[in-house]
């Protein structure tokens, strides 16, 4: 983990190292003080020479000047050390991330990654800056102190020790207890807010079954329970502010007792024993900054393992040696194949599936939830690598092609679908970055977007919010069409992608495509009858198996499952339109957006 | 996952960085309120924390003190008189040695206190919030966002902790400590004193320009990270888009644009707060150093009596005298956060609740001679009772699920009408359906009925009456709905599903779920009924879900059925076999159905087609398909285009 993380620092070693070199630059100037002063009050002040005061006094001030300066100087390469470490991690991650495969991303969820992103770096960046600046400096100061005050005195010192070894001791005692109990209480706190975010969400449910005082009472008892909860680790914690204070009270008094003795005994002068009360308070105040230390690394360790995960991901599918990058056409053969989404799952989602789909060919898939349409059109682009049997494009294999290649010839408008921010003439370009206006038109009129494009007040460049908020269902999936249509790809596959557009609409964009773009070859997976039917063929998908693959009439006639769904459908007419915008939609929108940052 | 997704919540320590000051309104009257909340409950327990940041206080500069007492009083003596009897300091010692146990017993009581105060205040504001959220409008969540309504519970109430349970009370110690360590110093020499005010002066003039560069950048840092998070948001959203679209590299080109900026501007941010600490601790060293050679010259020229003992003394408070005046602008600033995050949460708490002016309530009854009774049994019948105070009687009416629109007119901001002009008869049992396209007011219609919103013009009577009389509690208890939007509850299965009716045996639960054809699937969840859902249910499907939520709708067996396209998300083939159950739910029942399918409408009573808020068409299946209007076009899919 350590050297996953370390290799992240790169460019950021030279401030990395410095770092540390100028805090204990200014660690010994802050201890050179109280010796210094000692030196004033006892050959000075005592002596009665006003000189030695000035000359001590002057060397006392050059030492503070250049305790700023390497105090600046550290804060400096430490600001820099750590916030470049965390661009590199982010940087790292993201571009990790870049070649993840669908497999990779699946793994790990959306939140899951911007968490790691987001969170976990800014806990590293702390964390870092803060070993840099203190991990070396505080036992550093420890240790001046503790070798001043034997210089100064052999005995007294004693004391020190003493006190270092039960403070250090009571310490980890009472951080590795409560840490226990505050990850405790800190995960039911999490889990409390999570019900109240619950409850935010299903406001509507909670009141339409009038269960506020339900939820109330419900509340009522968490908040309880992490209120106990809290208060037992902070019992413990409120035991470190006394045996702290205790301990350094209990010191001076010693050292002052002892202290006294030995002066009037002449072992000691009075300038020593100031100096040796002030490294009294270097000394407990470096013990507690290292107790931080232990804390602030125990907490971020989870961020950094989260973090190395990210980093030490290996895309699970690779381009070829020597890949190929030339599509022949837009036909597809699936041979025996069998495809899991996990490779230790004993089921398969696919099971030996044959197909062979001609180029320019128009397919429509059907079948129920679960029946693993969209797992079977997404080996078509290599967005999952088989585990028995081959998919072929264009008579080859997807594994030879160039990824890059294949994935601009075969287009998926993919089920869950995203816009990203930006205006739409830009996220079109997403399909061909050099796509003149006039090609975005067509394909935008192809999809049926154009209509409404141009009934916005900027048309093509309105801006489009982050995840598409600003657009209905419908126009989104439309403007993902035309992203997608834009790649002049040989084979083209909706996955549900009209679901959310009219009917009228639907059959436009179909009538479009079978006469605008002929010899591509298209593939369309819909939960509407009406959406399939006119396709050359249609597949029924089942349980992750192939029910039937004919034409429509055959089907009808054949396929019990096919009949069903159409009767089901079109004895009634189909669907009522759902989207298309209007005043209500405002709160619909709003909603949504809120439900979705969940 | 559950941890990932309440760490979000948390904010990470990220969140409590140092950063321009909010503002924050009056915030004289802000405090005031607050402490007046934290008094209510805590008036003693807060008295006596103040004792106690006074005593040991007070301790603690004896302490101090003492450092002159042992050089002047009994070192220098002895060292001149040469006697060897140290009783006199030993008795001093324990002397101070009582002050040090009464500062360190009363430190450890504020803490103790201060902990339950803290504590108990939180949970007090969280119980206040949700009790108070519970009873808002609809509207209310509708108009703001989630996520505001959710940092009350998380970044307000952490910034209060941090107030109230470090803030103030350091605040106050730090105040009390600069008073006395002044009024000491003034008492051991007051040209000493004078010089060590204007080292402070520099100090805190140093800090106050760095905190202002700092925040400045601060404020870039703020706003780089907020872009960089957003782009990281969105492409991790799309990252399988940015896959199928080969856009990686000008992904990361975009994204390493960001992240530079971030690093520039968290650079200069961090690089000046860093400096802060540096500069104030040799600043305070150089402050040591003057008062050192000018108090060594007075103590060497003997200068106003001035001793070595006093200004070994004056030396620690110099040096306790600028810590706690950082302290002060620290904690300020710490205050002024919390203040603002307390003033969020004192908006949640003003907000208006909502109101219930009803009187009539709904009640089981039966029929024993011809009259109506009020009994606590299921009998399967329901009548209102109404209370008439005036005359001391009460009048029971059979509930029989008659819902009338007149004329209603409605508005969800006051401006922009939504409903125009709607009636509408529903008849006890009948099924009513809604169509029309999204935004068409369909949803809002039954949002009318249960009162999750009012009407500004018309009337809606359920049985007669006007259902502004009728207790909210009793109005929606007596219809069911289903939302497109389903929502689970985190719990088990079983829980879920007896969320409809908290009294429903293990029996019903099973029933209900038959019913919604729910009942195959639970049983084959890893521990059927008491599998426990997380996450709204993460790990159901979309379809699974809806089932759950019709089975909680059927548990609750209310008269009146409200399903706001129940069905949305459930293939066609296995709604086919919910219809079954749905039919059984809605026997006997007012029903009102909105849906895009025509499957699911088709067999109403009556189907209202809705456009821009208003009634258009309505009619049974045949008679529209008779009529030729828009439910014919949208039945056929022909469209005039």
């Amino acid at each position: 983990m350590l050297k996953t993380l370390g290799a992240q620092i790169k460019e950021f070693k030279l401030p990395s190292i410095l770092t540390p070199l100028m805090m204990i630059g200014e660690v010994i100037m802050e201890m050179m003080i109280p010796l210094l002063m000692a030196s004033i009050i006892d050959k000075g002040v005592e002596a009665g020479d006003m000189g030695h005061i000035l000359r001590v006094g002057g060397l006392m001030l050059g030492t503070a000047l250049l305790g700023l300066l390497f105090g600046s100087l550290g804060g400096v390469f430490g600001a820099k050390a750590s916030t470049g470490f965390a661009r590199n991690l982010r940087k790292a991650m993201f571009e990790n991330i870049q070649t993840f495969s669908f497999a990779n991303i699946d793994k790990y969820s959306t939140a899951g990654l911007v968490t790691r992103l987001t969170t976990d770096v800014t806990n590293l960046q702390m964390a870092y800056q803060m070993i840099l600046r203190m991990f070396v400096r505080a036992p550093m100061s420890l240790i001046i102190a503790m070798c001043m005050s034997f210089y100064i005195s052999k005995d007294l010192a004693g004391v020190y020790l003493g006190a270092v070894a039960f403070l250090s001791v009571a310490l980890i005692l009472i951080m590795t207890r409560v840490s226990g109990y505050f990850r405790e209480v800190f995960k039911k706190y999490d889990d409390l807010n999570a019900s109240v975010q619950e409850n935010v969400s299903a406001i509507r449910v909670v009141k339409a079954y009038v269960r506020e005082d339900y939820e109330r009472d419900k509340f009522r008892k968490a908040s309880e329970n992490v209120y106990r909860m809290f208060i037992r680790a902070e019992k413990i914690i409120t035991l470190n502010g006394p045996i702290m204070q205790g301990t350094v009270y209990t010191c001076i008094l010693l050292i002052s007792w002892l202290g006294a003795k030995m002066i009037v005994q002449g072992s000691l002068t009075t300038g020593e024993l100031m100096s040796l009360l002030a490294y009294c308070m270097n000394i407990l105040m470096s013990l507690m900054m290292m107790s931080m230390i232990f804390v602030m690394v125990a907490m971020s360790s989870a961020s950094a393992q989260r973090i190395t995960e990210v980093l030490n991901e290996k895309s699970t599918l690779t381009n070829p040696e020597n890949p190929d990058f030339e599509i022949p056409d837009g036909s597809v053969d699936f041979d025996h194949v069998n495809f899991r989404y996990r490779a230790e799952s004993s089921s398969n989602v696919l099971k030996d599936i044959n197909l062979h789909i001609g180029s320019g060919e128009t397919i429509g898939i059907i079948g129920g939830t679960g029946s693993s349409k969209s797992t079977l059109v997404n080996l078509i682009s290599r967005l999952y690598d088989v585990n028995e049997g081959t998919v072929r494009v264009g008579g080859k294999d997807v594994r030879g092609y160039d990824l890059d290649t294949l994935r601009s010839s075969v287009a998926v408008v993919l089920q869950k679908n995203v816009l990203f921010s930006g205006t739409i003439l830009e996220n079109l370009r997403w399909g061909d970055k050099d796509a003149a206006e006039e090609e975005c038109v067509r394909a935008a009129k192809l999809a049926c977007a154009d209509e409404f494009i141009r009934q916005f007040p900027e048309g093509y460049n309105t801006h489009i919010e982050q995840g598409g908020t600003n657009v209905s269902g419908g126009q989104k999936q439309r403007l993902c069409i035309a992203r997608a249509l834009l790649k002049k790809p040989k084979i083209l596959i909706l996955d549900d992608s009209t679901s959310a557009v009219d009917t009228a609409t639907d059959a436009r964009i179909r009538r479009a495509f079978r006469e605008e773009i002929p010899d591509t070859t298209k593939i369309i997976i819909a939960q509407r009858i009406a959406s399939v039917m006119d396709a050359d063929r249609i597949l029924v998908m089942q349980d992750g198996e192939v029910d039937a693959f004919d034409t429509h009439e055959n089907l009808l006639e054949n396929n019990r499952i096919y009949r069903e769904v159409y009767e089901s459908q079109m004895n009634a007419g189909g669907d009522f339109d759902r989207p298309e915008d209007s005043d209500k939609a405002y709160y619909d929108r709003e909603f949504d957006a809120r439900g979705g940052e969940n | 996952m559950a941890e990932e997704r309440a760490r979000t919540f948390r904010g990470g320590p990220g969140r409590r960085q140092m950063g321009p000051r909010p503002k924050v309104e009056n915030p004289g009257k802000l405090f005031k309120r607050l402490m007046g909340y934290v008094f209510q409950f805590y008036k003693i327990p807060i008295i006596v924390v103040v004792f106690c940041i006074v005593a040991s206080v007070l301790c603690n500069a004896q302490g101090t003190m003492f450092m002159r007492t042992l050089i002047d009083g009994y070192i220098s003596p002895m060292l001149v008189s040469g006697s060897r009897d140290f009783s006199g300091l030993l008795r001093a010692i324990f002397r101070v040695a009582g002050f040090y146990a009464v500062g360190v017993i009363a430190a450890f009581a504020q803490n103790r206190i201060m902990m339950y105060v803290t504590q108990g205040t939180l949970k007090h504001v969280r119980d206040d919030m949700f009790d108070h959220m519970e009873g808002l409008p609809i509207r209310y969540f509708d108009t703001h966002p989630h996520g505001d309504i959710m940092s009350n519970y998380t970044n307000d109430t952490d910034t209060l902790r941090q107030m109230i349970s470090q803030s103030i009370p350091q605040f106050i110690n730090s105040g009390l400590t600069v008073v006395t360590v002044l009024t000491c110093m003034l008492v051991l020499s007051v040209p000493l004193t004078f010089v060590s005010l204007a080292m402070v002066a520099v100090m805190v003039f140093c800090s106050g320009k760095l905190a202002g560069l700092s925040g400045r950048f601060f404020l870039a840092q703020q706003r780089d990270l907020a872009a960089v998070n957003g782009n990281i948001e969105e492409i991790m959203e799309g990252q399988k888009v940015v896959k199928v679209f080969c856009h990686e590299a000008e992904a990361t080109a975009r994204f390493n644009e960001l992240n530079d900026a971030l690093f520039a501007s968290a650079d200069s941010a961090n690089r000046f707060s860093n400096m802060m600490a540096p500069v104030n601790a040799q600043l305070g060293n150089t402050s040591y150093v003057v008062c050192a050679i000018v108090g060594g010259a007075m103590a060497l020229s003997g200068f106003w009596g001035f001793t070595l003992g006093k200004l070994a003394s004056f030396l620690t408070f110099n040096r306790n005298f600028a810590m706690p005046i950082n302290q002060i602008s620290m904690q300020m600033n710490a205050i002024v956060m919390a203040l603002a995050g307390a003033e969020r949460i004192f908006a949640l708490l003003d907000e208006a609740p909502e109101v219930d002016e009803g009187c009539v309530t709904l009640v089981r009854s039966r029929t024993e001679n011809g009259q109506i009774v009020e009994c606590k049994e299921r009998t399967g019948h329901w009548a209102w009772k109404h209370p008439y105070p005036s005359r001391g009687t009460v009048e029971y009416v059979p509930m029989k699920g008659r819902v009338v629109f007149e004329h209603v007119d409605f508005s969800y901001d006051g401006e922009k009408t939504v409903l125009h002009d709607v009636s509408l008869y529903a008849e006890p049992g009948q099924k009513i359906a809604f169509v029309g396209s999204t935004g068409a007011g369909k949803t809002t219609i039954t949002n009318l009925i249960n009162r999750f919103y009012d009407i500004q013009k018309g009337t809606i009577t359920y049985d007669e009456q006007d259902i502004k009389k009728i207790k909210k509690y009793d109005l929606r208890r007596s219809l069911g709905i289903v939302l497109q939007e389903t929502n689970l509850f985190t719990g088990t299965v079983r829980e879920n599903i007896r969320y409809g009716r908290l009294d429903a045996t293990d029996e019903d639960v099973v029933k209900a779920a038959k019913l919604a054809n729910a009942d195959s699937f639970i049983r084959r969840l890893p521990q059927g009924y008491d599998t426990v859902l997380t996450g709204n249910g993460a790990n159901l499907s979309q379809g699974q879900r809806q089932l759950l939520a019709i089975a909680r709708a059927a548990v609750a067996d209310p008269p009146v059925l409200i399903l706001d396209e129940a069905t949305s998300s459930i293939d066609t083939r296995t709604e086919k076999i919910v219809q079954d159950g749905m039919d059984q739910l809605m026997k006997g029942r007012t029903t009102f159905v909105i849906a895009h399918r025509l499957s699911t409408v088709q067999n109403s009573d009556c189907i209202m087609v809705l456009e821009q808020g208003r009634i258009i068409e309505r009619g049974s299946h045949e008679q529209l398909i008779e009529e030729k209007g828009k439910y014919y076009q949208l039945y056929t899919g022909n469209f005039a285009e």
